[in-house]
Formats: structure tokens, C-alpha cells, sequence
């Protein structure tokens, strides 16, 4: 062996351009490695807009569809609901949804369209269980505080039926509004934007 | 200052765990022989070939059913729904010839040069168990996707264990965990492809490297380089591995890649070798298709075991067929390791084992007629004269002197330099020159044009030259 | 030696003739990248297909991505009635009832391009004739007792089966008697469609695949020329 005469700078801008060369190639590799764990077209699939008919809910009724495998609820709230969700201001953490998720159609007090059709994502916001519907006023076990709304058993979160989170519990923010829009007046989609259709 | 914080946390791994040990061991302080050619490449190819492989399968784990009912519809799922899912599927279909093809010249170079021999013998008994663990890994694997082929190539096989006297048929259920493939079959060879086989590959790869550094490489000349050693007790003939052979391992690995990229890009069905075109069709007990033949990898022995008339003495010799190469370091009775200084008839056996192997791989694709079986027969004598008959042949073979230090490699633009001067040469005599006849031409230029036609003569000459030439080179 | 060399090169050449015999099958000419062709094929399977087979692993939204159909025309033009663009090319054939009708189930179509060959399905639609007497009253040249009646007769026409005897032996010439609703140039070229779509169906990703390859091997091509020089380099010590 004989190391006399070696371009050592040669060497190291080789060994360089060969290192950054072999990353690169590594790099695009991962990308197909990483974006085959990708949702595959059967969940995209499934994750399609879902058309539901409100037509025949009555008055405080709760009916729930899957939209993305998760559970979306839609709910007809009564006047009184309605009334109610006006003088809880003071108790919820972001009552004017600024920190939360939503359309920008929703983006409003009671957080829908129309006023008594309220849909949300079924899913608290906390650590992601499905919370209860509890519509009754001041029962034994939540207490007098308790004015109807949403209760999430695995933390205890509150969320009123606007799916506006109560101070001092879990949850960060508000029930997750989706992407929705009427069809007709009986007849929503889940999944498709307003905007997205007019644009 | 933050390197030196970063060093520091680096010397507190390295305080704590030998990886500057083991990096020197086996990479900058592991000498090895400084003239490996063009098949020593085989051996870090594999290991390439075995990680894409583990990376791929896992990948493929994710989206593949193991169930009768959607095995064969989770693979066109994955090719087809899953984003990238047919480039990781194709990449793990041929990565499984790319497997065979890898080891197959691995062995082959092993043969060749006497990579077998004293003091290697443990080498290649691990090697061959990785073969048979490879074969094992490929043939479970070649269930999964549950077509026409998967199923029917397992009955065959599976039906061989049945041959055994006494307690065939009931192994042959054991295996099979039902009286015909059936889920059950598919769902442990699953279990058996995806776990437990893998690890047994990992394990003797393992072993396979630590033997190997324990005793050193072998060479093409086939010389111990640990004889000869410099005043510092390095072999005088050994290089580092790291950096010489890791930098020459990588050209190997793009050329292997550039390879690879092809088949996986244009031809991943390679013609129906890689992806046989009957197991585009699910799986249907009731239903043979046309024409059964394994893959081309196992087609060799397949061949071998219907040369045989007798359902067991088939078996038996393919079994043997496998069998008689962990003995070969024993049958071998020639001090001489490298080809290069062995006797003619070494070559000329080794040649004619070779013909035979590929015969024998050809003949196992195609369907069965009186004269393929004659032939598969021929070449089953001359596969197991190559290995029974060698312990005679070997004893008298008359062997050339072997040098005390290695030979000189021509670089590949030495050859190339070899074959510019001889060029201009091959060409006057492989061709004929006549004058072009200029007719609207200047007369200045009458007889300076030529047109070069073919001549056959010369190009007989020259191929009769060159045959001539291999033809000596073996004796 | 040399006889040996050329007993095997002999051997070769011998299986290779005997492994074409059988019918001679008709060159289909496949180009994916041709869409009319592919949105033809599609409308074609549709029509004509789709009533028993199915090609489960296809979805209408990824060949209108792929053939360069609006999805809106997909599904008004191409699709069934009431399909959705998720939905998969699924039959509405109940299975029950076709084991009884053609005593086998006809299989998913999604990969018998894969299976079978381009050549083979293109001669095989073109390869049915009348023969009186047999269950169907037809038969076909490629595929024989097949369990399909011919799908596109009415197109093609009725075809009769014709001996001709030639120097090199007999042969089975297949001619048009009664015609059909296109001309036989007509006809070759909607079963191609069809035979197009079907490759297509087979291996969607084929034409992204070959295009994405030469950028692959370009760059392995660079990779290989600096990890050369490196080697090159390196190797300088090394007497």
C-alpha cells in the first residue's frame, strides 16, 4: 500500500458527492416506503361524502351517521335549547370558537347553518372517546351546574349542545364541526363545503 | 460550545457499548485479500437483497390478509388502493429471484475457487443451511398471494413429505393442518414466511459473517494471505475492508440496482418467470391449471425429482440433490483451492456440472415429454457424478504450482486498454474493404472511399481463435 | 464438447418449435397511452361485459383518472345507472343463478389480461363459429367448449368453420356468412378496444411505472458514475 501522492481533497469531495447522492436516493425511497401507510383509496372510499335526510327528526331528537368511520351527530335542538345556549357565555372556555375547529359557515354562536340543526364530530377533543348525549336538565349524578349538553365519560369533559366545552374540565376545545351543506332543506351532506361546491 | 458536547455524548455510548470495537473488526481493521473480482460482489449483494427484502415483507404485512377468502384480493388491493403499493409488491416479487439469482453466483464463486475447503468448511455448512432456510422462506412465501400456481405448487411439494414410509401421510396432514391446502395451510405459512424463518435467516447470516472473519476471506488464487504478514502483522496481500471494499462494494450495489430498477420498472412478470402468469388467477381446488411448474428458481431439483420413476426414490433424490452439497468441503480431496491452479478435469467437471444445473433448471419449466425426461435423467447422472465421483477424481488431478503471493488484477481500463490495441486489428479482418466507386465525384478522390462489408472468413477465423483459446484455458 | 454444445443448442431449438403449436393466435395492438382507445374499451366492457363479469378490483374513478374522463362524464356515459365513482366494476349478475345458467361462475375480469395474454383474448372474441349440434350451437377455435356464448355476435355476424388443405397440412379458416352490425374492419377494431381496456384494467399502473423507471435509472445511472470514480480513487493505493 501507498498513501504518497493521495488528492485528499479529491477523495473527500468524492466521498461527499457519493454521500449526498446515496441520501438523496435514500429520501426518495422513503417516500413510498412512508406514503404506502398512506389512507389507501378503499379508505378514501369510505370516506366519501355521506347524504343524510333530516326530514323526518323531530324536535330534540339525535341521530347519528359514520362519516370517516368516526360517528357524526345531528341533532334538532328545540327553542329552549336554543335559549339556553345564549346564557352559558360565562362558563365555557371558547365560547366564540376561536381556538376551535370548524367550517367558517358554523363559525357562530350556536355553531351551524341553521340554527336548530346542529352537526358535530362525535368525538371529544381530549383523547378522542365518544361522549354522551344528555339532554335532561340538572340530573342526580352531573349535578344542578348541568343544563344538557354532552358528557364525556372517560374524563368527565362538559360540552353544551352547541359542542362548546365547559372551563375547568379536559378538553381543550369545541366538538369538531365537519364540512356539511344543504341540499335541499331536508337533505344534508356530511364531507362537502359550500364553498368547495361553488368554487 | 455544542460539538463538543455532541462528542461527549457520543464517548459516553462508546464508553459503554464496543461499537468502535466491532467497526474495526469487521470493517477498517478486517483485512481482507486486495484481487477480489467481479464475484465477490455476491456476498454484500445478498445481504442488500435480504434487507430489501425484511423492509418490503413488513411494509406488505400491513395491507395482506392471511385468509383463504381475501388473500388474493388484498393483493391486487395492494396494488392497486394503496398508495406505492405495487412498487413495495414488485419490489419484494423480484427481490425474491434477485435473491436466487445473488446466491446462486455466490455459490457458484464458492465452488470455483475452493471457498469451501480448510480451513472454510464451517462457512459454507452455514451457507448451505442459509440456502436451505432461503428455500424454505421462498417457497412459504410463494403461498401468500394464493393464485393458481401458489396453491398447486404447495400440494405438489406438500404431497412429497406423504412419499416418506409409515409416517408420511400423517406428517403430510401435520403440515398441511387439513386434508388439502386449505386456510389453515395459508395462515401458518404465513406465521412460518413472516416470523419464524426470518429470523433463522437473520441468525445465520450472522453466524455465516462471524465465520468468515474468524478465518479470513479466500481469494481467487486461493492463497491463506495470513501466511505472509508485514513487520506491523498485517498480510502483506490484505487491504482493509473499510474504505477499499465498502467503496467497491457500492459500485457493485448501483450496478446490481441499475439491474434490479429494470426488472422492477419494465418487466417485473419477467416473462412469466418472476410472476407466473397462472397466478393471476385465484386459487381453485377443483381445478388443475394446464401446466404446473414451480418457480424458476426451484426448477432444477424439481427436474431431478421427475427424472426419477419411483415416487419416493424421487424425493429421495432430490432430497440428496440438496444433501450432497454440505458435503462437498469433505468430497473435495484436492489441496489446491482455486480453479486457476486446478487440474483440467476439475474445470472441465465443474463445466459440465454447471451445463447440467441450467439443462436441468430449463427442462423443470416445461411440460413433460419421453425425450425431456431422457434428457432430465442425463443430467441428473452428470449432477450427482459431479459431486460422488469427486473424491477419485480430485486425488489424481494434476494441478499447477500455486504462487506464494497474489496475482496482479488488470483494472477494468487495463482491459480495456488490451482490447483498444486489438481492436483496429479485429476489425480489418472481420471485415472487407472494397473502393467505393465515385461516380459524380471529383477524380482527386478516386480510391479514397471505402465501404467495410462482413466478411464471414475472418469472422470464422476469429470466433475459431477465440474458442480455441476458452477450450485450452481449461486445461 | 462441441458435440455436446450443439446437442443442447439442437434441443433448445426443438422445444421452442414444439411449443408453439396450437392455433395460431392474432396480434392485438396495445398502446395505453391511446385514451379514446381506453374510453372506447371501457364502454365497450360496460356494455357488453359487465352484465356477468365483474372487474372487482377496477374503480370508475380511477379510470376516469387514468383515461382522462371528467368524472361526471364517467358516470353519466360509461358507468351503470346509479354506480358511484367509489364504487367498484362489480356485476349484477347474481352468482347462484349463473352456475345454473352456464354451469361455471364467469370469472372476475380485472385480471385476464395477466393470465391470458392480450393475443389470446383478442383472437379468442374473434374465434367463435356455428356449430350445429353442440350444447350452445357454437363453438370457438381458441378456447374450445368454451362455456360462454358469443357476446358480440350480433356485431360480428355468424361465423362458420371452413377445412382448408394446404401443402404443410390442414387448417381451420374461420368466415363470415351471415354479417353482422359492423364491417369486419369495424368489428377488429372494437374487440382491440376492448382487448385494450382489459390490459389496461389488468396492470393500471403500467404506464406510470415506465415512466417513472428512467428517471429511476438515471438516477442510479449518476450514483454508479461517482461511487466508480470514488472506487477509482481509493483504489489508487492499492499496488
Amino acid at each position: 500500500m501507498n498513501n504518497k501522492g493521495v488528492d485528499m481533497s479529491k477523495r473527500q469531495f468524492l466521498t461527499t458527492a457519493l454521500t449526498v447522492v446515496g441520501a438523496v436516493g435514500t429520501g426518495y425511497l422513503a417516500v413510498p416506503f412512508l406514503a404506502q401507510m398512506q389512507p389507501s383509496v378503499k379508505a378514501m372510499a369510505a370516506g366519501a361524502p355521506v347524504e343524510v335526510d333530516i326530514s323526518k327528526m323531530e324536535a330534540g331528537q339525535l341521530i347519528r351517521v359514520a362519516w370517516r368511520g368516526k360517528p357524526v351527530w345531528i341533532l334538532n335542538r328545540t327553542p329552549e335549547v336554543l335559549a339556553t345556549l345564549k346564557t352559558l357565555d360565562n362558563e365555557l372556555r371558547d365560547p366564540l370558537s376561536n381556538e376551535s375547529e370548524q367550517p367558517s359557515y358554523s363559525k357562530n354562536p350556536v355553531r351551524s347553518i341553521k340554527p336548530e340543526i346542529f352537526v358535530a364530530v362525535g368525538l371529544c377533543t381530549h383523547l378522542g372517546c365518544s361522549p354522551t348525549f344528555r339532554p335532561e336538565i340538572a340530573p342526580n349524578d352531573l349535578g344542578e351546574k348541568w343544563k344538557g349538553g354532552f358528557f364525556c365519560p372517560c374524563h368527565g369533559s362538559w360540552f353544551d349542545l352547541a359542542g362548546r366545552v365547559y372551563r375547568g374540565v379536559p378538553a381543550p376545545t369545541n366538538l369538531v364541526i365537519p364540512p356539511y351543506r344543504y341540499v335541499t332543506d331536508t337533505q344534508l351532506i356530511i364531507g362537502e363545503s359550500t364553498e368547495e361546491k361553488n368554487s | 460550545m455544542k460539538p463538543s458536547r455532541l462528542s461527549e455524548c457520543g464517548n459516553w455510548v462508546l464508553d459503554r457499548f464496543p461499537v468502535t470495537k466491532f467497526w474495526n473488526e469487521h470493517m477498517a481493521h478486517y483485512y481482507a485479500p486486495k484481487n477480489f473480482n467481479f464475484w465477490y460482489f455476491f456476498g454484500s449483494l445478498a445481504l442488500l437483497v435480504l434487507v430489501n427484502q425484511i423492509i418490503t415483507g413488513i411494509l406488505l404485512t400491513m395491507n395482506y390478509k392471511p385468509d383463504a377468502k381475501l388473500a388474493f384480493d388484498s393483493i391486487e388491493y395492494i396494488m392497486r388502493d394503496v398508495p406505492w403499493g405495487w412498487l413495495v409488491r414488485y419490489m419484494h416479487s423480484t427481490g425474491a429471484s434477485a435473491f436466487f439469482i445473488v446466491i446462486y453466483l455466490h455459490m457458484f464463486r464458492g465452488i470455483m475457487y475452493g471457498s469451501f475447503k480448510h480451513p472454510r468448511e464451517l462457512i459454507w455448512i452455514f451457507g448451505m443451511l442459509l440456502f436451505v432456510a432461503l428455500m424454505a422462506e421462498a417457497f412459504m412465501g410463494y403461498l401468500l398471494p394464493w393464485g393458481q400456481m401458489s396453491y398447486w405448487g404447495a400440494q405438489v411439494i406438500i404431497s412429497l413429505f406423504s412419499a416418506i414410509p409409515v409416517i408420511g401421510d400423517d406428517l403430510s396432514l401435520w403440515i398441511r393442518g387439513d386434508y388439502v391446502i386449505a386456510d389453515a395451510t395459508l395462515n401458518r405459512f404465513f406465521a412460518f414466511h413472516v416470523i419464524a424463518v426470518p429470523l433463522v435467516l437473520v441468525m445465520l447470516v450472522f453466524m455465516h459473517i462471524v465465520a468468515l472473519h474468524e478465518v479470513g476471506s479466500n481469494n481467487p488464487d486461493g492463497i491463506e494471505i495470513k501466511e505472509s504478514k508485514d513487520p506491523w502483522g498485517h498480510p502483506v496481500d490484505g487491504i482493509p475492508f473499510h474504505p477499499y471494499y465498502t467503496v467497491k462494494d457500492i459500485v457493485g450495489v448501483a450496478v446490481f440496482l441499475l439491474f434490479f430498477a429494470t426488472v422492477i420498472f419494465y418487466m417485473p412478470e419477467m416473462g412469466g418467470y418472476f410472476l407466473e402468469h397462472a397466478n393471476f388467477i385465484p386459487a381453485d381446488p377443483m381445478k388443475t391449471p394446464e401446466h404446473i411448474a414451480p418457480v424458476w428458481y426451484f426448477t432444477p431439483f424439481y427436474s431431478i425429482l421427475r427424472a426419477i420413476p419411483d415416487k419416493f426414490a424421487g424425493v429421495i433424490a432430490m432430497g440428496s440433490s440438496i444433501v450432497v452439497l454440505f458435503l462437498l468441503p469433505w468430497l473435495d480431496r484436492c489441496p489446491v483451492k482455486s480453479i486457476r491452479y486446478r487440474g483440467g478435469i476439475f474445470k472441465k467437471a465443474l463445466f459440465l456440472f454447471v451445463a447440467s444445473f441450467l439443462a436441468l433448471g430449463y427442462l423443470g419449466t416445461q411440460p413433460v415429454t419421453p425425450v425431456a425426461t431422457t434428457l432430465a435423467r442425463l443430467f441428473t447422472t452428470i449432477y450427482f457424478g459431479f459431486f460422488l465421483l469427486m473424491p477419485i477424481y480430485t486425488r489424481w488431478e494434476k494441478t499447477k504450482p500455486v504462487p506464494k503471493s497474489l496475482t496482479k488484477v488488470l483494472s477494468l481500463e487495463e482491459k480495456l486498454h488490451t482490447l483498444e490495441e486489438q481492436l483496429p486489428g479485429l476489425i480489418e479482418e472481420i471485415t472487407e474493404k472494397k473502393p467505393v466507386s465515385t461516380e459524380i465525384g471529383d477524380p482527386a478522390f478516386k480510391g479514397a472511399f471505402f465501404s467495410r462489408r462482413p466478411n464471414p472468413e475472418g469472422m470464422i477465423n476469429v470466433i475459431r481463435r477465440a474458442a480455441k483459446k476458452a477450450i485450452g484455458s481449461l486445461d | 464438447m462441441k458435440n455436446l454444445i450443439a446437442l443442447l443448442l439442437f434441443l433448445g431449438l426443438s422445444f421452442g418449435a414444439a411449443a408453439s403449436e396450437g392455433v395460431e393466435l392474432q396480434e392485438a395492438r396495445i398502446n395505453l397511452s391511446d385514451n379514446d382507445s381506453l374510453q372506447r374499451g371501457a364502454h365497450h366492457f360496460v356494455t357488453y361485459c359487465l352484465g356477468c363479469h365483474s372487474a372487482k378490483h377496477m374503480r370508475y374513478l380511477r379510470i376516469a383518472l387514468d383515461v382522462g374522463v371528467d368524472q361526471k362524464k364517467m358516470l353519466k356515459d360509461i358507468a351503470p345507472e346509479g354506480a358511484s365513482i367509489y364504487d367498484q366494476l362489480h356485476s349484477a349478475m347474481n352468482k347462484h343463478d349463473a352456475e345454473k345458467w352456464f354451469g361455471v361462475q364467469p370469472p372476475d375480469l380485472s385480471l385476464i389480461a395477466r393470465s391470458r395474454g392480450a393475443d389470446w383474448l383478442y383472437s379468442y372474441l374473434k374465434s367463435y363459429y356455428i356449430e350445429p349440434g353442440s350444447p350452445r350451437g357454437v363453438n370457438n377455435l381458441v378456447y374450445e367448449d368454451t362455456a360462454m356464448p358469443n357476446p358480440l355476435w350480433q356485431l360480428q355476424g355468424e361465423q362458420h368453420a371452413e377445412i382448408r388443405k394446404t401443402i404443410w397440412g390442414e387448417y381451420t379458416k374461420l368466415v363470415i356468412e351471415e354479417p353482422g352490425a359492423l364491417s369486419e374492419r369495424e368489428f377488429d377494431r372494437f374487440v382491440n378496444d376492448l382487448v385494450n381496456f382489459l390490459v389496461y384494467v389488468g396492470e393500471p399502473v403500467q404506464l406510470e411505472r415506465e415512466r417513472m423507471g428512467k428517471y429511476v435509472i438515471f438516477f442510479l445511472l449518476m450514483f454508479l458514475v461517482i461511487a466508480y470514480l470514488l472506487k477509482k480513487e481509493y483504489w489508487k493505493d492499492v499496488h
